[in-house]
């Protein structure tokens, strides 16, 4: 177990100016986080601060875990556009496994039964690049899913994608949440938030304005600020 | 100036075998440069593409500057390191096809390694946050980038052939223009044209030409057919 993972103190500026921060934060195994704001509201640095691709300006970003090299491989993002490479799609995913250490063996296997998942198994053989936006989605889901990681990162996974392709992506969220990953995504769709998560981080400016369940906060948020971003985003909903 | 011409096209049809051993020679010395060039420079460029150092940037600048490395030049110290008083004379290579190819590796390595640098570094702020994410960080991620962006970095590899099979000055220098040993396409076009035997120069400059051609038309097919493929 690589959670419970506390941020202390952490900030995060690029070029002189504050992004992030200073926040503290606990993330526990369990409910499902939705990291929620307006553009710029720093959900994307927060992700990748939690994630470790970014380090932060001050402050520290800590796991249960010691060994780093089992928190990497603990731990998935899906981004908002995918970033496939130009190969099959199975061998987009045994490629994750094999720089995860997955022996030779295992990898087809456990690829295949990540494609079939999220329903890409009879495309398993097509180039990745050729795919469409919906199914590169779920082809970077399935990358994720073969990795069996403990937490999901998820930045607006859905944000350049039709209702229906949507739709697919959620289900396949809902399923890593029932076989036990802990997910937390980033999202400016209210709907969604309701639909995948349990509790909501409302980020204002770099800054934790509230973090309440998601049922809690939609229907009395704590804050003037996020009252008038449930009001901004309800027509979208 | 016409009949020249016909007497040059009559030699390439004819398949003249002094023409086609002068041929053979400078696709062997070219081909041989390029290889070893790639071997050495798509490595090296794509390091230097995914990495931060101290230097990094005069480095990128030095290189880019040593694309226009004048032939010549690179001769002059090739020959000078071959000779026999030279450090490396022991080796006894000067004026063999072996220090031409010596001479044109040195000459498009840089061309090679930069214009790869240039590919990766692109590639590599597309691919950057997913591969970290994925673990891949270092060499790995640059092998990873160099494979996925191979049918690109043909394009590369083919300026490199073009100044190598074009260049006279380095082979001139090192080769030393031996009729039967070292005399290779360029360096025959010079000397026959000072000579005055212009059909042979222009036979040579014809399939200079259309070597580089079919080289160019066969890796634009290639890398067309590619994008199709893999997108």
């Amino acid at each position: 177990m690589i959670l419970p993972l506390r941020m202390e103190a952490v900030s995060f500026a690029a070029g002189g100016r504050a992004i992030v921060g200073p926040l503290t934060l606990d993330i526990a195994a369990g409910p499902s986080t939705i990291i929620l704001g307006a553009n710029g509201a720093g959900k994307s640095v927060l992700m990748r601060l939690m994630h470790g691709l970014l380090d932060p300006t001050s402050g520290s970003v800590v796991w249960s875990e010691g060994d780093p090299g089992r928190v990497r491989r603990q731990q998935a993002m899906v981004f908002q556009h995918p970033i496939m490479l130009r190969r099959s799609a199975l061998a987009n995913v045994t490629y994750a496994l094999k720089v995860a250490g997955v022996p030779a063996v295992e990898r087809e296997l456990r690829a295949n039964e990540a494609l079939r998942e999220v329903g890409l198994l009879q495309v398993a053989n097509r180039p990745a690049r050729v795919l469409s936006g919906g199914e590169q989605q779920r082809l970077a889901l399935a990358r994720a899913w073969a990795l069996h990681p403990e937490v999901l990162f998820l930045d607006e996974p859905t944000a350049s994608l039709d209702p229906s392709a949507t739709r697919e992506i959620e289900t396949v969220i809902k399923a890593f949440d029932a076989a036990g990953t802990k997910i937390i995504m980033a999202t400016h769709n209210l709907g969604q938030a309701r639909r995948l998560g349990d509790e909501v981080i409302y980020l204002h400016q770099g800054r934790v304005l509230e973090r309440a369940p998601v049922d809690q906060f939609l229907s009395q948020p704590g804050s003037a600020e996020a009252a008038a971003f449930i009001k901004g985003e309800l027509p979208w909903v | 100036m016409l009949s020249a011409i016909a007497e040059g096209l009559r030699l390439v049809a004819t398949l003249d075998l002094r023409l086609w051993e002068i041929v053979g020679l400078s696709l062997a010395v070219s081909l041989s440069a390029v290889i070893f060039a790639t071997l050495l420079g798509l490595p090296l460029g794509a390091a230097i593409g995914v990495s931060r150092f101290p230097g990094r940037q005069v480095l990128i600048v030095t290189l880019n500057a040593l694309m226009g490395l004048p032939p010549v030049v690179v001769g002059l110290v090739i020959y000078l390191l071959l000779s026999r008083a030279g450090p490396l004379g022991e080796l006894g290579m000067l004026f063999t096809p072996a220090a031409m190819v010596v001479a044109q590796t040195v000459l498009i390595l840089p061309i090679i390694a930069a214009l790869c640098r240039q590919a990766v570094e692109d590639a590599w702020r597309e691919y950057e946050e997913q591969l970290r994410s994925l673990g891949v960080e270092g060499m790995r991620a640059a092998l990873t980038i160099v494979w996925d962006i191979r049918f690109s970095l043909l394009t590369a590899v083919l300026a490199g052939l073009g100044r190598a099979s074009a260049e006279v000055g380095a082979v001139m220098i090192v080769g030393g223009n031996i009729d039967g040993v070292t005399r290779v396409m360029t360096t025959t076009i010079a000397l026959e044209t000072s000579k005055g035997d212009l059909p042979l120069a222009l036979g040579l400059g014809m399939v200079l030409i259309a070597i580089v051609l079919a080289l160019n038309a066969a890796a634009y097919l290639l890398k067309e057919a590619a994008q199709r493929r893999y997108g």
